[in-house]
């Protein structure tokens, strides 16, 4: 028996993949059909206490190599996305709360709500790279991300991890900010800051001009962020960007992620991609004589 | 990509057709993302197929619609697509059953089926009569064509789905193709009889490649993807069909 289940932190996981934020998780049956097609947990998209519509489109572009979006961070509100939740729960899934705001009153808000409404832990979103006064305009601020951190564990009970970006130029010093804020686990990485013009109008697609880049083309970014973190500190990280094979997922395993988060990959390989991702990762486990994943985690360092 | 307007055609004083060059395969019922630049970029549906040339038309109702009824011959938009999955045309008799802009949807399947030989009677259901469009182009087709207003300014008064309802009692159909208000697709749900029926349903689609989770419906159905198009066994099992949509911010917004 080849063992591929995973903790991070008090969170077990049947196996390694998990939904990240932003992708198919607008209702309740979307990420029920996500979990039925084998994701161990689904991350909610991030949630802020006011309905947003997010920006005007085109919020989302097919390029060669990835994919870019500025989304704006569309959502219902807090109050409103609760009976998604509640859903998913009834059906008995591991749901992940990813929350936004710009001070530490609004995250506290978010994550008492959030518990309350039953997930099995929160994601702090400080890494959105097209937001104005949220995502990563909070997440380059050490001691605002040390204060976060600090004020949401104290208000909760569940597990608590932060989302960090690429586009930091200290990534080492917000991962402190964050360990000293006591948090669960670190996740790695949000999209990466991007912008793709076209050539005939002359003007940049997005409506936002500057979006997010994912999938393929930012995974070895996001192996590198998640080998810095783990190769200085002993926190838990969730691997995320361009994965779409289990090679891939295991790219991050080996990096020292504790199990992986998949948005993009979506695009390239159908909604089944987590089942297909768990398969790729036992028969290569098989192959190689392992048992046990976890004697993977971190091997690269 | 980007494409420039090569034709603009007036179908009635709040609807326009434009055509570009666009060399791709298109099934009837599949839509494509049109940018207007600086303002939006909105679904769909191609309404003329030509192997390089495709078009689309559009009734002014908001911003974006409203910014591309003023673009003239030679102006630029940008097309994504073709996606989603297009209409089944098999062979029989077909009902079509157009409510609105919906007759946009369905006319270059209505030719195809016509194409194929296929026996094809279509219900246009407008409020008024001068929201008619496509009525020559389907009478060309050499289908039988039935009109229904709203106040009865033009053809049958009422309902396209009256009308429906009465044709279906006393014809027999082998299948039901139907675009339109919402509402109305989920009447003529009720009243099928057992025939085999194919909707094209709307939602407020961001990404139009099944990622974003906006237009998502029932238990995870994409309609970007996995439809616009569903047959009766589908919409049988997706509780929103005919109760609510979504806004941008995805907050429910319930049909009446
Ligand atoms: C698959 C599909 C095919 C379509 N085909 C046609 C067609 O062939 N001809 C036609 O006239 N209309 C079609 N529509 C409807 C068309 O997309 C809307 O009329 C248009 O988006 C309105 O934009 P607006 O800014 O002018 O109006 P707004 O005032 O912004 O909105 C008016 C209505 O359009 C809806 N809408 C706005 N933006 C979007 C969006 N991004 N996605 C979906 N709905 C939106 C709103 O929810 C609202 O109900 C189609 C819609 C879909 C989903
Ligand atoms: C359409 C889209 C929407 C996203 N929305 C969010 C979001 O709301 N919150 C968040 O933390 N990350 C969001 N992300 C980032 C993803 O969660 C993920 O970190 C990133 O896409 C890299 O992973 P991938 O290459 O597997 O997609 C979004 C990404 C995409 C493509
Ligand atoms: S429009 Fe984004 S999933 Fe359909």
């Amino acid at each position: 028996m080849i063992d591929i289940s995973t903790n991070i932190a008090s969170l077990k996981l049947e196996n390694p993949t998990i939904l990240a934020s932003g992708i198919l998780d607008e209702t309740a049956g979307s990420m029920i059909s996500i979990l039925e097609n084998g994701a161990a947990a689904v991350v909610t998209k991030s949630i802020g206490l006011k309905p947003r519509k997010g920006y005007p489109n085109p919020t989302i572009i097919e390029l060669e190599y990835g994919i870019l979006n500025a989304m704006g961070l569309p959502n219902p509100g807090i109050k409103e996305y609760r009976e998604e939740i509640i859903e998913v729960k009834r059906n008995g899934g591991i749901i992940i709360g990813s929350i936004f705001g710009s001070t530490p009153e609004e995250f506290i808000s978010l994550a008492e709500k959030m518990e309350s409404y039953g997930v099995n832990a929160l994601e702090l979103n400080l890494s959105c790279p097209h937001a104005s006064g949220y995502g990563l305009e909070v997440g380059q601020d050490r001691k605002l991300v040390k204060t976060i951190v600090e004020e949401v564990k104290n208000s909760v009970h569940i597990p608590v991890f932060a989302k960090i970006s690429s586009n930091l130029s200290d990534i080492s010093s917000i991962a402190k900010a964050i360990i000293d804020g006591d948090a669960d686990g670190i996740v790695a990485i949000n999209t990466v800051k991007a912008m793709t013009i076209d050539l005939e109008l002359q003007k940049p697609i997005l409506s936002n001009k500057i979006g997010g880049y994912s999938g393929r083309a930012i995974k070895p970014i996001g192996v590198r962020c998640v080998y810095e973190i783990t190769e200085e500190y002993s926190i838990p990280v969730i691997g995320v960007g361009g994965i779409v094979s289990g090679e891939d997922a295991l790219e991050y395993i080996m990096a020292g992620a504790s199990a992986v988060e998949i948005g993009s990959g979506i695009y390239y390989r159908g909604v089944d991609i987590f089942k297909k991702i768990c398969r790729e990762i036992e028969s290569w486990m098989e192959l190689h004589n392992y048992r046990n994943i976890k004697d993977l985690i971190g091997v690269a360092h | 990509m980007v494409t420039t307007i090569q034709e603009v055609y007036l179908e009635n004083k709040d609807t326009k057709t434009f055509l570009f060059r666009y060399p791709v395969k298109i099934k009837p019922g599949q839509f494509f993302m049109i940018w207007i630049p600086d303002v939006d970029e909105i679904p769909l549906s191609c309404s003329y197929i030509d192997d390089t040339i495709k078009g689309i038309t559009f009734r002014r109702i908001g911003d974006a619609t409203k910014k591309l009824f003023e673009l003239e011959i030679g102006d630029k938009i940008g097309v994504r697509g073709p996606y989603g999955n297009g209409f089944n045309i098999e062979d029989g008799k077909i009902l079509f059953i157009g409510g609105g802009t919906g007759i946009i949807t369905l006319t270059p399947a209505v030719e195809e089926a016509r194409n194929k030989g296929i026996d094809t009677t279509v219900i246009i259901g407008v409020k008024t009569e001068e929201e008619l469009i496509f009525e020559e182009r389907l009478k060309e087709t050499g289908s039988k064509i039935y009109i229904t207003t709203d106040d009865g300014s033009k053809g049958y008064k009422g309902f396209a789905s009256d009308l429906a309802y009465k044709l279906l009692s006393r014809e027999k159909f082998s299948s039901i193709i139907t675009c339109g208000p919402e509402l109305m697709m989920k009447k003529i749900m009720d009243i099928r009889n057992d025939i085999p029926m194919q909707a094209s349903l709307e939602r407020y689609m961001k990404c139009g490649i099944g990622l974003c989770g906006h237009c998502v419906i029932g238990k995870g159905l994409r309609v970007c993807i996995d439809g616009p198009v569903f047959n009766h066994q589908k919409l049988e099992h997706i509780k929103d069909f005919g109760l609510y949509r979504r806004d941008a911010s995805g907050r429910k917004i319930f049909f009446k």
